[in-house]
């Protein structure tokens, strides 16, 4: 059993501390100077965002479109973009939690022939990795050829190539990796033992997975999850270059409109009402920000919650 | 070379008594197990349920198990006793084809169940009717209900539904011995229960199949001494409705327990025979130099 080291263990390492080397003392207090060195900036920046934020926040902005005018109480709220992460996000977890869940539980638990795994592995390495505006203009390129016009808007025979399908498509991509590598440690993570327990008693290994595996991985599957929706929220680059940015979500006529449609989310609000954006409305950008960071703390508050209530249980290697 | 005979054990003295020192009496050529006592009587009945016909079995080049041949009876508790790495786990999981996960495993011979020889079988069944209990208590992380209930389902299946496997999940809790301390909760996790328990679950779970053969490896080596004997009192109960095969590393164990014996060192099966006989007169000399402690 994972027994949590115990109070009394805990301090006895800490009284030996008396028996250190300078150096040893000297590497501490370094570690120390980072540790809250980093722990300064962050709770910095979160609290100066946060006490900027909220005094720009007003309730009507949750609730109003936003439109065009010459001062910033003309320009309504940012209504449209919050549905827009919201839906985005969704669309693009959509695509990239049942195809990260299904990578990894293959990489885990298959994963034959060996070399299509190594393959696979390096590919989602190389995902991980590519930066989003990569993604972005490829995004373009490909929404952009006549092939895949279903997926957005045609005027006149060009394809506009810019829709929540295009973004979330992308956005996906971005996902994925983190989804892949967080459900195949928490697989790996179990004992030999526990999959042969199943296997023992005649299960196949799909059943073993599936109700004794992933059960128990839980808790990657769903920090995997969480950690790629906070990257999803979070993205602009995507946003910006494939969703149109358009002020109000601009739903396309026909099937799945709203899809095929374009729109803007907080990010992409926040970018374009920055100081250095075309709208310059710092006040609504402030704003803006304030409830992207609150989406974003929120959930790393559940996930937090999640991990620790499913990690208390768990068995001897 | 090692003691002929166990050392003598000194008792520590309660205050005001003499310090006593206990002298086994060996018997000459050599243990201690005699005077240890056997727990059971020799049991009533005897059915053959599988027959291992010289079996060997390599990991890659290297042999794991050499040629062995041996009975498994229902009514009898068998325990594979011998140092590490001499084969007996590898023996005991080529009984349910576990072997076959490991890659590198290759087997010859012939393993029989009731006569049909278990290669033909479909491994999922099989396992069902020869199933396993492991050395590391590893219940499922569900209910104390559901970890019964998933052994009765057909594979990922939901169905049938709790209230139509309530009887048999209570049957297979009364026989590991847990149903009286786990029926007022039976949603309680699996997980969070003793290690003790944990293992009983884990029998519970493999008795639900109702198989014919209960395959157990080391099963007591993590727990403590009380929860031990819960647990050898139990297959001793179990050994008259399944044939049980235990390996274990304590010869007290097998002592306590077995109505076989069978002693295994570097893959090869050196002497097979009732636990009287072998702890008490082993005809071999390595048997003999092994339960006396000299080597393992």
């Amino acid at each position: 059993m994972a027994v949590a080291q115990t109070p009394t263990a805990r301090r006895s390492a800490r009284d030996s501390s008396s028996s250190w080397r300078w150096t040893d003392r000297l590497g501490l207090a370094f570690a120390w100077f980072l540790g809250l060195l980093f722990l300064v900036v962050t709770v910095g920046i979160v609290i100066y965002l946060m006490v900027q934020g909220i005094r720009f926040v007003k309730p009507e902005y949750f609730v109003t479109s936003p439109s065009a005018g010459f001062s910033e109480s003309e320009t309504g709220g940012f209504l449209d973009p919050l549905i827009g992460t919201l839906q985005v996000t969704a669309m693009a977890m959509a695509i990239a939690f049942p195809v990260g869940l299904g990578v990894g539980v293959w990489l885990s638990e298959y994963g034959r022939p060996t070399w299509l795994a190594r393959l696979t592995e390096s590919t989602v390495e190389m995902l991980a990795g590519t930066p989003s505006i990569v993604f972005a203009l490829f995004g373009v390129l490909l929404f952009q050829s006549p092939v895949l016009a279903a997926f957005s808007q045609k005027n006149e025979g060009i394809v506009f190539g810019r829709s929540f399908f295009a973004a979330a498509a992308m956005l996906s991509l971005i996902a994925l990796p983190l989804v892949v590598a967080n459900v195949r440690e928490g697989l790996q993570a179990i004992p030999g033992h526990v999959r042969e327990a199943s296997y023992a008693v005649g299960k196949t290994k799909w059943a073993t997975t599936r109700r004794v595996l992933l059960p128990a991985a839980r808790p990657s599957v769903v920090t995997g999850a969480m950690l790629g929706v906070g990257r999803v929220v979070g993205d602009t680059a995507v946003i910006i270059l494939l969703l149109g940015a358009t002020l109000r979500i601009n739903p396309a006529e026909g099937f799945l409109g709203e899809a095929r449609g374009t729109g803007s989310t907080l990010t992409s609000f926040v970018f374009q009402n920055a100081p250095t954006g075309e709208a310059n409305q710092p006040e609504k950008a402030y704003a803006a920000a304030f409830v992207l960071l609150s989406l974003v703390l929120v959930l790393n508050v559940v996930m937090d919650f999640v991990v620790r209530r499913g990690r208390r249980l768990t068995w001897g290697s | 070379m090692g003691f002929l005979s166990p050392p003598p054990v000194r008792t520590l003295p309660l205050t005001g008594e003499e310090p006593k020192v206990v002298v086994p009496n060996g018997n000459g050529n050599g243990n201690g197990f005699v005077s240890a006592g056997r727990k059971v009587a020799p049991s009533s009945l005897a059915i053959d349920r599988m027959a291992v016909e010289d079996l060997s079995i390599a990991y890659g080049s290297k042999v794991a198990v050499d040629s062995v041949s041996l009975p498994i009876r229902q009514g009898e508790v068998l325990a594979l006793i011998g140092p590490s790495g001499c084969g007996k786990t590898t023996l005991l999981r080529s009984l349910n084809r576990l072997t076959e996960l490991t890659k590198t495993a290759s087997l010859k011979g012939r393993i029989t169940l009731d006569g049909d020889d278990i290669a033909g079988f479909e491994p999922t069944s099989l396992r069902r009717r020869v199933t396993m209990v492991f050395q590391q208590p590893n219940p499922f992380p569900m209910s104390v209900f559901d970890n019964v209930a998933f052994v009765l389902r057909e594979q990922a299946s939901r169905r049938p539904r709790k209230r139509d496997l309530k009887g048999q999940v209570e049957s297979a809790l009364r026989r590991a011995g847990l149903w009286e301390e786990v029926k007022g909760d039976l949603a309680h996790p699996a997980l969070r229960l003793s290690g003790g328990q944990q293992q009983r679950l884990c029998i519970a779970r493999a008795l639900a199949a109702n198989p014919e053969v209960l395959l157990l490896d080391e099963p007591c080596s993590a727990l403590d001494p009380q929860s031990t004997k819960v647990i050898e009192d139990l297959i001793v109960q179990l050994r008259e409705e399944v044939a049980v095969v235990i390996v274990t590393h304590n010869l007290q164990q097998a002592h306590r327990i077995a109505d076989y014996v069978a002693f295994m060192y570097l893959g090869e099966l050196v002497e097979y025979g009732p636990a009287e006989q072998l702890f008490g007169a082993p005809r071999q000399e390595r048997t003999r130099e092994y339960i006396s402690g000299a080597f393992g």
